[in-house]
């Protein structure tokens, strides 16, 4: 038995290792003074430092946070309230709208680029933030009902029922028993929301309009222009602040659960 | 609803006409899946098809080794490796297969180490292939594979293992007979979740990929954004969503036992 667990556990991590490689190398090179090769020559934040002074890019970060705020505050109001909507529901039609709901966290992102972008154009939408962040809303929206959904369903019934009889509104029972005791999905299934949505770069760049360059955008264009020390550095903070939202609120969901 | 609307536009556009600069006109044709029929779109389906079988496969062979271990560690580990399995999970795609594209490339890590030990003489070339695409793939979609095979591997009874050891089975028959069986349904979603994203991906072949790598997902994009013939591009995304949702039918009466919020929790 020993021999195999520690075959296993060798397997476990260099599992961990694959998955962790490619994010040490970027964060080590953009910190290497070399522009061109792959060979140490000493530590800079040169390229930290460029970054600082690229006036398009903090365009794009400030787009990037506005788009992430505001799909993520929307997809919060329409989950939470979704999520309670379908606990009134017979189990049967809960599956039913459950999965029709489920679909934008399944199906490639590319056909929910093409679909919105077609639906936009259909009605006559210009694409501009605005279109980006309602295409931001429905994916965050399943996102957000999937986390909430799974720690509701944990919550004991008793208390809600309890707080109803003893002749609190629907609204108060919303806000003093079910809210509080959701908050910690709700703040996790946020902070996913949120950096899904700094993140997200294939709906995005079927949906944006000239207008509305967010940083994953800028991060392609400038990939595709050609491998510069300068998209090291940037793919260093993009990737340390997602890495660190999401630990955030894995740890958040965990201590409460 | 938000969503489903879209999704039968469409439906629609695919079987309307091209106009001269690229918007739609509504007639209803069914040229556009005829075009399909051209070897060229089924050559870039099959490959995508292709790409999408091999690393379903790479991913539970990669994967489940990983799962399992780490369903059968103490619960106090578990959920610590659950969280570096999630944290690259939830992270910025983009950014995480440009990283390859900087150890793969040319001038990158792996080439500039073998040339500096001496192995080769010259970089070889191993970003723009397929195996790169290939690698990416299995790299960006593992934690989808990594996530059902766990919760499925921790159901296991751990008892059944220990009888079917003490009734004299091999390790190779306790895995085949009786592992396997068991952590089915977690194969199947697990198989279901990596497949469908990754036969419509396009992060990984555009930026790993070379110009005879392209897949399906590329194939949408350049027809929309670049060639603007939305029609033609609609018709292959339904193509693509048949695909997708024969694979969901399969999973929903298949891995039933297995609900998408348990495995995303």
């Amino acid at each position: 038995m020993r021999a195999r667990w520690s075959w296993l556990r060798c397997a476990a991590w260099t599992t961990i290792l694959f998955l962790y490689l490619p994010i040490g190398v970027l964060i080590l090179f953009s910190f290497n003074a070399s522009r061109l090769s792959a060979s140490w020559q000493g530590f800079t934040l040169d390229w930290y430092w460029m970054l600082a002074h690229d006036r398009s890019l903090i365009t794009a970060a400030l787009n990037s946070c506005l788009i992430a705020a505001v799909s993520t505050g929307l997809a919060l109001c329409l989950g939470v309230s979704g999520v309670l909507g379908l606990e009134g529901l017979r189990a049967r039609q809960q599956d039913v709208i459950e999965s029709a709901i489920m679909l934008p966290l399944v199906i490639p992102e590319v056909m929910m680029g093409v679909a919105l972008m077609l639906f936009f154009v259909t009605i006559k939408m210009p694409l501009t933030v605005t279109t980006v962040i309602l295409a931001h809303v429905v994916f965050n929206v399943p996102l957000v009902m999937v986390i909430v959904r799974s720690r509701l369903r944990k919550l004991d019934r008793r208390l809600t029922e309890a707080a109803r009889d003893l002749g609190a509104s629907r609204w108060q029972v919303f806000r003093r028993v079910t809210e509080p005791l959701l908050r910690p999905a709700i703040v996790g299934a946020g902070l996913i929301a949120f950096t899904v949505s700094l993140d997200d770069f294939i709906v995005t760049f079927f949906v944006a309009g000239p207008g509305a360059t967010t940083l994953p955008l800028k991060v392609y264009s400038m990939i595709k222009a050609g491998i510069t020390p300068e998209i090291n550095a940037l793919s260093t903070m993009v990737v340390l602040a997602s890495m660190g939202l999401v630990g955030l609120s894995l740890l958040l969901q965990r201590k409460f659960a | 609803m938000l969503f489903v609307v879209p999704l039968f536009i469409v439906l629609a556009v695919s079987f309307a006409t091209r106009g001269t600069y690229g918007g739609i006109i509504w007639d209803f044709t069914l040229a556009n899946y005829l075009d399909l029929i051209h070897p060229l779109y089924g050559r870039i389906l099959g490959q995508s098809l292709l790409f999408a079988t091999m690393t379903t496969m790479l991913c539970l062979l990669v994967g489940f080794p990983f799962a399992y271990y780490i369903a059968r560690a103490p619960r106090r580990q578990q959920s610590v490796w659950l969280m570096l399995v999630l944290i690259p999970f939830w992270t910025n795609f983009l950014v995480r297969t440009y990283a390859w594209m900087l150890i793969l490339r040319t001038e990158g890590l792996v080439n500039t180490l073998l040339v500096n030990w001496g192995m080769i003489d010259q970089p070889v070339q191993l970003l723009y292939s397929s195996s790169a695409v290939l690698l990416g793939l299995v790299y960006g979609y593992l934690p989808f594979m990594i996530l059902p095979l766990y919760v499925a591997c921790e159901r296991l009874d751990p008892a059944l293992i220990e009888a079917a050891r003490d009734l004299y089975a091999s390790r190779v028959a306790v895995f085949w007979r009786v592992i396997l069986p068991l952590a089915k349904p977690g194969v199947i979603a697990g198989s279901i979740l990596v497949f469908i994203p990754t036969v419509g991906a396009f992060i990984t072949p555009d930026l790993l990929g070379g110009a005879r790598t392209m897949m399906i997902g590329n194939l949408i994009q350049h027809e929309y954004l670049v060639v603007r013939d939305w029609p033609l591009g609609s018709a292959l995304s339904f193509v693509l969503i048949s695909v997708v949702t024969i694979l969901l039918t399969i999973y929903a009466t298949g891995g039933r036992h297995l609900r998408l919020d348990e495995v995303t929790r």
